[in-house]
């Protein structure tokens, strides 16, 4: 279950020009997180940036009761809300949506990941027990490249990319995963980022055969699945219905997804 | 606090408090029982039914603008059948009334509609004659005298419950859209739906709906909303339910003083999901200070400047 939950910010870290790492004290979200959920925070006060924004539970300390959101800094709301000062409250909800699978089943398991679609996966990979467990980042440059020692220690295999080649492959993390599967197979892939990596991730899952799990993002309002705003076109038998990220997802098995929009 | 009586009467029923969550912001209510006693209410109008299942528009269907938001959800819902077998038991477990909010693209799916729900175990029918986020439809029945007088006419011989007619903003004079619809046989008025609205990304130089155009609604439109209780509330004598950015108290005393039997909150049940029991609280303390002891010490009570 989620709750209201008005926690103490315990830091507050600028980890790139424009990506801070916020980690909050809470002893109920420590305890119920999972890796995939999301937490909706309330960013401005009152009627100040008036809808909550939705950010992944990037990495859980189970232990000192703390877990950290890692956001970038986009309009107003992420804006307010990097501004906040260590001992300050936050208010937000969660945890909310529907987790990765971390089921043993999956050994030999890839995330792939773009942008600030990465943060969700690091939480993954820091609790999945697996046999092995392989990291494809890609970044814009080098300057939005964060948390590499964590993603590091959490993975056995990393690869990192950037679109300008001043870190890691100069091109498409894409490039980085189908070179790897010539050599190398997985139980599962999951992936969260840009729509258009997102689909090129499942068609390359697909023709190989790999299950995949796909985080997506979609506008919200309330965040706990009673508005409807956040729809994703999915399968039901032949037909196909709109499903909403915030309460069916953000994580999606990706052969439930219809990806024509 | 016991000594006040929050009740109210609209439309023959009796409500334990004039705050109700307004339809298509609320669901069903399940979502919301995590985070408050639904107990608490006055009522939930739930979200918007059309006879047959509706898909809802593509996404986006939210753009955040100032003090408010505009969405184009576009009537995705179940089905009234499904309502009525999946959702209404549920929500029947709660000591709060049942607005079954309708919507249909002509006036036999309404008729039938009504029908249906006369059968049913709720409380009210809230006929939506103005959802701006259907192409075809609901929407043209509200926006002048003429329609939302057949649409209520011929409605009310189906209609064994007490009949709610929800009006819309989007007109140049909603007082002869409100005496209309009471002439015609409304036992309340419920108002206002949203606004239309459009909001652009300007670096794609794209609306940021993908419907375009959607429905205003949060704080931003308060003043219009209350404005336009305000006008109803002199040229109608059946009661009025207010909502238009209702996020506490005292802007529920606001529409209350301008002459709404009752209240609605929608978009702030996104902010705080227990907004409605904050609301209840706080028209409370609102007849505490002032030592009122009745929710119609207020009701009605506006003043106008000379
Ligand atoms: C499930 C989920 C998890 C997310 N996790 C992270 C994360 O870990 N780190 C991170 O940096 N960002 C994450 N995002 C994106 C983040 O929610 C947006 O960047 C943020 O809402 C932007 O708010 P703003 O006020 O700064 O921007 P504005 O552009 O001013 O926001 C205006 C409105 O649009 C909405 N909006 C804008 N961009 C997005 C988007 N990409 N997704 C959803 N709503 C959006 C906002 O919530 C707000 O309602 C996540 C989104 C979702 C849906
Ligand atoms: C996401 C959303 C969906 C809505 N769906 C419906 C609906 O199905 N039927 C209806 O009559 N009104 C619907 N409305 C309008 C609200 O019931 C209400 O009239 C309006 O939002 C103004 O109140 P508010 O400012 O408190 O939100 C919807 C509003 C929102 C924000
Ligand atoms: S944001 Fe309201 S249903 Fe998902």
């Amino acid at each position: 279950m989620s709750k209201v939950l008005k926690e103490k910010i315990y830091s507050i870290e600028k980890l790139a020009p424009n990506i801070f790492k916020m980690t909050v004290e809470s002893e109920y979200i420590a305890k119920n997180a999972v890796p995939g959920k999301f937490v909706n925070v309330k960013c401005g006060e009152g009627i100040n940036a008036l809808l909550r924004r939705p950010i992944s539970i990037c990495s859980i300390d189970r232990e000192k009761h703390t877990f950290d959101i890692v956001f970038q800094l986009k309009g107003i709301g992420t804006e307010i809300l990097s501004q906040k000062q260590a001992g300050a409250e936050v208010d937000l909800i969660g945890p909310l949506g529907q987790p990765f699978d971390l089921s043993d089943e999956y050994k030999n398991i890839a995330v792939i990941g773009g942008g600030i679609g990465v943060f969700p996966l690091l939480s993954l990979l820091k609790e999945k027990k697996s046999v092995s467990k392989t990291a494809f980042l890609g970044f814009r440059n080098k300057e939005y490249i964060v948390l590499m020692d964590e993603f590091k220690s959490a993975s056995d295999r990393l690869f990192i990319s950037t679109d300008d080649g001043s870190a890691g492959h100069k091109g498409l993390i894409i490039d980085l995963l189908e070179k790897d599967l010539l050599e190398n197979n997985f139980d599962l892939i999951y992936t969260c980022g840009p729509l258009p990596m997102i689909k090129k991730v499942v068609e390359i899952a697909n023709k190989n055969g790999i299950k995949c799990q796909v985080s997506l993002e979609q506008r919200m309002g309330c965040g706990i699945g009673a508005c409807l705003v956040c729809a994703c076109k999915t399968k039901l038998g032949d037909e196909w219905e709109y499903s909403h990220v915030c309460k069916d997802g953000p994580v999606f098995w990706s052969d439930e997804v219809i990806f024509d929009e | 606090m016991s000594n006040i009586d929050l009740s109210v009467e609209i439309a023959g029923v009796k409500f334990k408090n004039p705050v109700m969550a307004a339809s298509g912001t609320f669901g069903f209510g399940r979502e919301f029982a995590d985070y408050m006693d639904l107990n608490g209410l006055g009522a939930i109008s739930v979200k918007g039914l059309t006879l047959a299942p509706r898909p809802g528009n593509k996404p986006p269907r939210i753009a955040e603008t100032p003090a408010g938001i505009l969405n184009s959800v576009g009537l995705q819902n179940p089905g009234v059948e499904a309502f009525i077998k999946e959702e209404l038991p549920f929500l029947r477990q709660f000591d709060t009334k049942i607005i079954a909010n309708v919507a249909g693209s002509t006036i036999e799916d309404y008729c039938e509609m009504v029908e249906i729900l006369s059968d049913a175990d709720i409380d009210a029918i809230e006929l939506n004659v103005s959802c701006p986020n259907v192409k075809a439809g609901c929407v043209s029945f509200g926006n002048t005298p003429g329609g939302i007088a057949e649409i209520t006419k011929r409605v009310k011989p189906y209609c064994k419950k007490p009949l709610i007619v929800k009006l819309t903003p989007n007109v140049t004079d909603i007082k002869e859209i409100a005496i209309a619809a009471e002439d015609a046989g409304a036992d309340a008025l419920s108002l206002i739906n949203t606004i239309l609205g459009m909001a652009i990304d300007i670096h794609k130089k794209r609306p940021i709906l993908a419907n375009n155009v959607g429905g205003l609604s949060g704080p931003a439109v308060k003043p219009i909303a209350v404005r336009m209780v305000h006008e109803v509330s002199r040229v109608v004598k059946i009661p009025l339910i207010g909502m238009g950015g209702i996020s506490n108290g005292d802007d529920a005393i606001e529409f209350m003083l301008a002459g709404a039997s009752g209240v609605m909150v929608g978009t702030y049940n996104f902010i705080d999901p227990a907004a409605c029991l904050e609301v209840v609280t706080g028209i409370e303390s609102y007849l505490t200070k002032y030592n009122y002891s009745n929710a119609y010490d207020v009701i009605g009570k506006l003043e106008l400047n000379g």
